[in-house]
């Protein structure tokens, strides 16, 4: 009986501590100051938030139906796989419409080679491109 | 080691297909292993073409060290970056930053890009098209040579090992 309590509080503290993760990455999307630094939350927060959160659903569901529940494995996986590419994606959009970094930042977005831009650039409209 | 051989040209990916397969259906009867073993096998073969030639691993045993420490290096980000986040009065460096890399191959070029950005505080941004330098936003930075040694030594050192050595 005690060991079942038990294991309860660990899934909720392991639940709260998720949900707290994944609140905070977003709210570092919410408020920080400019595009690549809000790149940050999301990628990180996040992950450990998720991360939380499986871990508990496989206690959970692992205890209930009595045997090891390792789907959430697959999750994991794919999250890892999938979290950087587009973070590394985001960022790279960001640098080609050159977008307005903080003052403050040290060292520069270096200057994209002519074959790194492609030859056709991308319509703008606010730009004044059509 | 498995050796590549023509009709397994990546034993590791064909491996990691056989579980992601077992996973999905979530058993591990005969005819799941079976239909998942010709799957694993099948797809690589067909799919060959479009991926680049990948290194093999040399240590196994280092590649498992070296995940083990990245996802230990997540936690962490995921602690610092909260807090960086949480605490808007701690005032934060951010710094673009231009890594010179030592890797050569294509895929391991990759796996460091991903490493980094899952860890603490920085975002791998842009690679340069002769694959020469990576370049890195970094939420809070005291010490720009710092950072590249450790990241030098952390992750690419490993990885150079692991597939290149």
């Amino acid at each position: 009986m005690n060991w079942y309590v038990f294991l309860e509080g660990v899934i909720s503290v392991l639940l709260i501590a998720g949900g707290a993760f994944a609140f905070i990455g977003s709210l570092g999307m919410a408020h920080l100051r400019d595009f690549y630094m809000r790149l940050h939350g999301p990628t990180k927060a996040t992950t450990l938030g998720i991360g939380c959160i499986l871990i508990a659903s496989m206690l959970y569901f692992g205890v209930t139906a009595g045997q090891p529940v390792v789907q959430e494995m697959l999750i994991t996986l794919f999250l890892f796989i999938t979290a950087p590419v587009s973070a590394h994606l985001l960022a790279k959009t960001g640098l080609h419409l050159k977008l307005k970094h903080v003052e403050k930042t040290r060292g520069k977005p270096v200057e994209l080679y002519r074959e790194e831009v492609g030859e056709k650039p991308v319509p703008h409209p606010d730009r004044g491109h059509d | 080691m498995i050796t590549p051989r023509s009709w397994l040209p990546t034993p590791l990916l064909s491996l990691l297909l056989l579980v992601v397969w077992l996973l999905l259906v979530t058993s591990i009867s005969f005819g799941h292993v079976l239909l998942g073993g010709v799957l694993a096998i099948v797809i690589p073969l067909i799919s060959q073409r479009f991926w680049d030639v990948q290194p093999n691993v040399k240590k196994p045993g280092m590649l498992l060290r070296y995940a083990l420490r990245v996802l230990g290096d997540i936690i962490r980000a995921n602690l610092e970056v909260s807090w960086l986040i949480l605490n808007p009065r701690r005032r934060m460096r951010p710094t673009f930053i231009e890594y010179p890399l030592m890797l050569e191959e294509r895929f391991t070029i990759t796996l460091l890009a991903n490493t980094i950005t899952l860890t603490p505080g920085t975002v791998s941004a842009n690679l340069r098209m002769d694959g020469r330098s990576l370049l890195i936003h970094a939420l809070d930075v005291g010490d720009e040579q710092a950072l590249i040694d450790e990241i030098r030594e952390r992750y690419e050192q490993p990885l150079k090992e692991i597939y290149e050595c």
